[in-house]
């Protein structure tokens, strides 16, 4: 009970950290975070239920008005700006990233970014590009290329999830609860 | 840590939380449901004759919180003047700088006690599955940890610049992880050892 607690509140405040430290501008001031690679994480690491828990009380912290999105965005108007699709995204891409690391027997490495590549893009994109085009009022074609300029950028971060969790199953067998 | 509250003292900030909450939602549902550039632009005045009845420095906070919606801005306006299509045009941007403007305006003038206080009432029918003291005790450990794996990180950070001329990029990645799983044992540890957290 404790341990299922403390890991899903500090894997919260780890999405938390990793939008606020390092950031890369991409092209027209297009932000770059590992905010999304704390979502893979929670899932591959976590599992899927506790990963899911984590991130979802992640964005109970941010809709009550701790500004911890990237770019020190935070409160309600998050929710009512074009990304709101991504946020709802957010903690079904952890689940299905925790799920395939959880019942796929392959190698931790390959589970890894499978889960990470299926929840944390397709699964995120899925949620995403609909919840823009509705937003903004275009086509899913519109939206979808609005949503481009990030899809390099998360095939990189799935790829360091992987490593990440790799590395935690040899250092830490005992703490890969999506596996344990 | 800082909140989005706002530190300006308005009227608005001694309304109760719920009653803000379900006008913003009616006033969204709203929003959507306007078709024409007029209505749009009556229905947008409400947020901001909110925002002038609490001051200048009150309405510049909240101006400069809409900064991360010019890219979309930019895109709507070029797209539509591509089209030829100026009324739909400033339908879009009219609604969607309308609704984020009011949903910030009610972050600003809650404060994060009566924001969590609704939170925990709101999840109070889950009881049987979600317990509202290990609700309450996950946020409080989030917000104190954050501060906390903030200077770890940094410290990580500094440790690498003392051992490379290379930036420390993602290769911190690991290490942070680590610590925040070690963390998180170790207050499992000490809640267990004060009683526990049900």
């Amino acid at each position: 009970m404790e341990k299922n607690l403390t890991h899903i509140a500090l894997f919260a405040a780890l999405i938390a950290v990793l939008g606020l430290v390092p950031k890369i501008e991409l092209l027209s001031g297009v932000p770059i975070t590992a905010q999304s690679m704390g979502v893979m994480l929670c899932g591959t690491v976590l599992g899927a239920r506790r990963g899911a828990l984590a991130v979802l009380l992640f964005l109970v912290l941010v809709a009550v008005g701790l500004p911890l999105l990237a770019g020190g965005r935070g409160g309600l108007g998050v929710f009512a700006s074009p990304s709101v699709g991504f946020l709802i995204g957010f903690p079904v891409a952890a689940f299905v990233a925790g799920f395939i690391v959880e019942r796929w027997t392959a190698p931790v490495g390959i589970a890894a970014f499978t889960g990470a590549v299926l929840g944390g893009i397709v699964v995120l994109y899925a949620f995403g590009i609909p919840g823009m085009a509705f937003m903004l009022d275009k086509s899913l074609a519109e939206a979808t290329a609005l949503s481009t300029p990030f899809f390099p950028g998360d095939l990189i971060k799935a790829g360091l999830t992987a490593l990440v969790t790799r590395a935690i199953a040899q250092m830490r067998p005992g703490a890969l609860l999506s596996r344990g | 840590m800082l909140t989005l509250t706002s530190p300006v003292k308005t009227w608005a900030h001694r309304l109760p939380a719920w009653g803000k909450l379900l006008v913003l939602c009616a006033y969204t549902v709203l929003l959507f449901a306007l078709q024409t550039p007029l209505a749009m632009a009556v229905a947008a005045l409400l947020p901001v004759t909110l925002l002038a009845s609490c001051g200048g420095s009150f309405a510049i906070t909240s101006l400069r919180m809409l900064r991360p919606l010019w890219p979309f801005v930019a895109v709507v306006v070029l797209w539509h003047l591509w089209l030829g299509d100026s009324a739909g045009g400033a339908v879009v941007i009219l609604r969607m700088l309308a609704a984020v403007l009011a949903a910030n305006f009610v972050t600003m003038t809650t404060q994060l006690s009566q924001m969590i206080a609704l939170i925990e009432g709101l999840a109070r029918p889950l009881a049987p599955i979600l317990p509202p003291r290990a609700l309450a005790l996950a946020i409080a450990l989030v917000i104190r940890f954050i501060p906390v794996m903030l200077t770890r990180t940094e410290a990580i950070a500094q440790a690498w610049r003392a051992r490379s001329p290379r930036k420390p990029g993602w290769r911190i990645l690991l290490p942070t992880t680590l610590a925040a799983l070690d963390d998180a044992d170790r207050v499992a540890e000490a809640l267990r050892a004060r009683g526990g957290a049900g």
